[in-house]
């Protein structure tokens, strides 16, 4: 899909994540305030190591609060059963009409293993992270065949019959994966949108094959334009190795905002590549450095508007994950601020055109794959 | 002589579910999955003022002569996340999820509790149920896994060397999650080590408004209700006449102070069906023809074949009984329970059909349920008062046959009936669901 003048639409996403917020009210307010901003889609982390409601569980509260934008809940996957996730992430589209997406994850760590008491982390970190990354893609795997286990149309209350559903257009899926199987089909008839929209972090290796092939929504975190752009080919090249059109994936560059300075001048991390890149690039006086998760950029929301044009002109990303430091004043800043001025300039949406979150992307409702293949419970 | 206050009744809305009872064909029948379904019968229970709104689970598709089974209503969405959206469209009203716990952990279960607790302000319950068959099984990481002490009808009791049930060292589990954090808002760090589970670290959850989201308990087998006795807030019960209910009270309340516990903390809510009518017999034509809606032809040969155990597809459902017997040890029905003893019941139905001259459909129609209260608005009223008056129960969890409008004649016009009465609450007083079944805030264990 691309703009009037030819170039790719962008795309806008926002965390929500907060410190020690236990409430629904504080969650949907931000919800509702980057709805406003017309976003893609918001993200809610969630780990069992956080401290925090379960993810899914708050935005299903947000739902029926917000009309348009997309919630997409962190969900793990090393502890929990891939049968209960897919139900859990198929009926948020339900409640959301359309509107869910999953953000794909593992649990690396002993401390995690020990709140189940099932499994224990690997001691050797890189192998272990590479299993479960396998894990994962099994995961997703799955999760897109039990949405697709009912066809579309299997409901037909059919009275002359008796028949409430077409027994045929239901499947099992008969999964054999290395930790874990599945009979099918899912308790929960296909969801609204398909499949919701799949997020996978991409930045780190073992992740990243997970991405381009199960993936809807790839992010990555990187330190200049250069590096994204080469991320963003390598995931595009990888997903038609796996048979996808690598138009079927989005790939949004993961950024830690702080907007505190407002339009002051740069930090001492303004010399990181980032920050020079987006100069290059015609960024403003803005400036990033890396933090833990990942590259910050900190200062005003016109030179953030001013990178944003910038990568996205240059085909860096197909758009941005945006994670606030502070979300209230962030995110305010960032919709009347960033946002505003996005919109101004016509590269970015002032309203939704459409009403699900794959609509948002994009991205076509995906054809189901028992459907093509014929029925035959 | 002391006079004992007028018991209140406390009721339930139950969406209506699976099997049978949920009349599809009805053109007013809408989407069993759809939200506004959910949110329609979620917002007329409360403007009735009911205690809670209660979701069924199921984990496979049910399954006859090995083809998923069709004739009745297929398919539900995940109940806690379709009751962390309700939370947002009602405010009083308790959100009771049924949860399995065979295919579940105790971590994440007490995590994703605790969060309904939060995001309703203090409206969670949750249904505990297990379920230890293999069927179910093949959907799960533990399904390979399974052992006896996870069959609810193992001993419950950890004394004298008999297992402790997974089930029930899970909620114990859970209660200890919800006690972790200190009622002031500190995390500290748990350790649980048991028969079924060894976990430790720390829970990402602070004490949720209810200290414990409510506990219900389905069933009415012996270890079901000392388990309920023991461990449960509301135990969701089936329906029989005045005096088994009595009897069933008495006994579930008599286990009661074995473990401390005085008959209040424990609220004992059968499960009905209703149909009004303007007059009595207008209610029983409309009962009538909904068992019709209910049976359909083909229900009723399937509903043969659950007791009879084999193929009876060749029998014509207006025509007689066969005269074959039933094979007790068949496996042709998968995923719902099979009847004690098939041969008994097979015997019974064939008297019931050869003294009234019924066929098949009528013999089903007749002998495998009524609806439980039939009548005007106002002797529905009066039964269910009576029912709470003399102890045959504490109120009821309502089972409509229509989505999502089943509940609505109810809320109209019984409701107001039973407030007239001053048999049923006039408003909400408390905000939780702990205040509306008048069960008091868990002591925390530090």
């Amino acid at each position: 899909m691309t703009a009037p003048h030819g170039r790719a639409l962008l795309h806008l996403a926002a965390a929500l994540d907060q410190q020690a917020a236990y409430d629904a009210a504080s969650h949907v307010e931000l919800a509702q305030l980057a709805e406003r901003g017309a976003l893609d889609f918001v993200t809610l982390g969630d780990s069992f190591a956080r401290p925090g409601l379960d993810g899914l569980g708050v935005l299903s509260r947000v739902a029926p609060a917000t009309g348009r934008i997309g919630l997409v809940p962190t969900v793990t996957v090393t502890h929990t059963e891939p049968f209960h996730v897919q139900a859990a992430v198929a009926t948020l589209d339900w409640v959301s009409r359309g509107r869910a997406g999953w953000r794909i994850d593992v649990s690396t760590t002993e401390r995690e293993a020990r709140l189940f008491g099932r499994r224990h982390a690997s001691p050797e970190p890189s192998a272990s992270l590479h299993a479960l990354w396998q894990e994962a893609g099994e995961v997703a795997d799955v999760a897109g065949r039990l949405w697709d286990s009912w066809q579309d149309d299997a409901e037909i209350r059919d009275e002359a019959t008796g028949r409430f559903i077409d027994r045929d257009k239901l499947h099992y899926v008969d999964f054999e994966g290395a930790t874990f199987s599945v009979k099918g089909p899912s308790i929960v008839p296909r969801p609204p949108q398909g499949h919701p929209v799949r997020v996978v972090d991409a930045t780190d290796g073992p992740a990243r094959r997970i991405a381009a092939r199960y993936a809807d929504v790839a992010l990555v975190r990187v330190t200049g334009p250069a590096q994204a752009r080469a991320l963003r080919d390598e995931l595009r090249h990888t997903a038609a190795e796996f048979g996808r059109s690598p138009d079927d994936l989005r790939v949004l560059v993961g950024l830690t905002v702080d907007l505190g300075d407002g339009e002051c001048a740069a930090e001492p991390g303004w010399r990181s590549p980032l920050f020079e890149r987006s100069r290059e690039l015609g960024g403003g006086g803005g400036g990033s450095r890396q933090s833990a998760q990942g590259p910050l950029y900190r200062g005003g929301p016109v030179d953030l508007a001013e990178l944003i044009a910038a990568w996205h002109g240059a085909d860096a990303a197909d758009g941005f994950h945006l994670t606030p430091v502070e979300p209230r004043r962030d995110l305010e800043r960032l919709v009347n601020g960033t946002v505003a001025l996005l919109q101004h300039r016509g590269l970015f949406r002032t309203f939704y055109p459409g009403s699900t979150l794959r609509e948002h992307l994009g991205l076509a409702r995906p054809a189901n794959q028992y459907a093509v293949a014929g029925g035959a419970s | 002589m002391t006079v004992r206050p007028r018991k209140e009744i406390h009721l339930a809305a139950h969406f209506p579910g699976v099997n049978n009872t949920t009349v599809w064909a009805d053109p007013r029948a809408k989407s069993q999955i759809e939200f506004a379904s959910f949110e329609h019968l979620a917002r007329t229970a409360e403007r009735g003022l009911f205690d809670f709104f209660f979701l069924a689970e199921g984990l496979r598709l049910r399954e006859h002569k090995g083809r998923i089974h069709d004739l009745d209503v297929v398919g539900r969405p995940e109940s806690l996340t379709v009751l962390s959206a309700l939370a947002a469209v009602t405010e009083r009203l308790g959100l009771a999820a049924t949860v399995n716990a065979t295919f579940n952990e105790p971590y994440e279960l007490a995590r994703r509790l605790a969060s309904l607790d939060h995001l309703s302000g203090g409206r969670a319950a949750w249904n505990v149920v297990t379920s230890s068959d293999a069927f179910t099984g093949e959907n799960f990481r533990r399904g390979g896994c399974l052992d006896r002490a996870d069959l609810p009808h193992s001993r419950l009791r950890s004394s004298g060397g008999t297992p402790i049930t997974r089930a029930a060292e899970f909620v114990a589990t859970a209660r200890e999650l919800w006690d972790s954090w200190t009622p002031e808002g500190l995390p500290r760090p748990f350790a649980h080590r048991g028969r079924h589970f060894d976990i430790a670290g720390e829970f990402t959850v602070p004490r949720s408004p209810q200290g414990h989201p409510v506990v219900i308990q389905a069933g009415d087998s012996p270890p079901g209700r000392e388990f309920a006795a023991s461990a449960a807030d509301v135990v969701f019960t089936r329906h029989g006449t005045l005096e088994e209910g009595r009897a069933f009270y008495a006994d579930v309340k008599g286990r009661l102070a074995t473990y401390g516990r005085a008959p209040e903390d424990l609220k004992i809510m059968p499960g009905v069906t209703f149909v009004l009518g303007d007059t009595v017999a207008e209610a029983q034509e409309r009962a009538a023809e909904i068992r019709r809606r209910q049976i359909s032809p083909q229900n009723a040969i399937l509903t043969l074949e659950q007791i009879w155990g084999v193929d009876l597809s060749s029998y014509d459902p207006d025509g007689p009984l066969p005269d074959i017997d039933p094979d007790p040890e068949s496996t042709m029905v998968q995923g719902r329970v099979r009847v004690g003893d098939p041969l008994a019941v097979a015997e019974k139905w064939r008297t019931l059909s050869r003294e009234k001259g019924l066929s098949i459909r009528q013999t089903v129609i007749e002998a495998s349920g009524r609806q439980s209260f039939i009548g005007t608005p106002d002797t529905v009223a009066a039964e269910l008062d009576e029912f709470v008056r003399t102890d045959a129960a504490d109120g009821f969890i309502l089972v409509p046959h229509l989505t999502p409008g089943g509940l609505d004649e109810f809320v109209d016009r019984v409701v107001p009936l039973l407030q007239e009465r001053g048999a049923f609450r006039t408003e909400y007083t408390g905000t939780t669901l702990r205040s509306h079944l008048g069960l008091a805030q868990p002591v925390w264990k530090g």
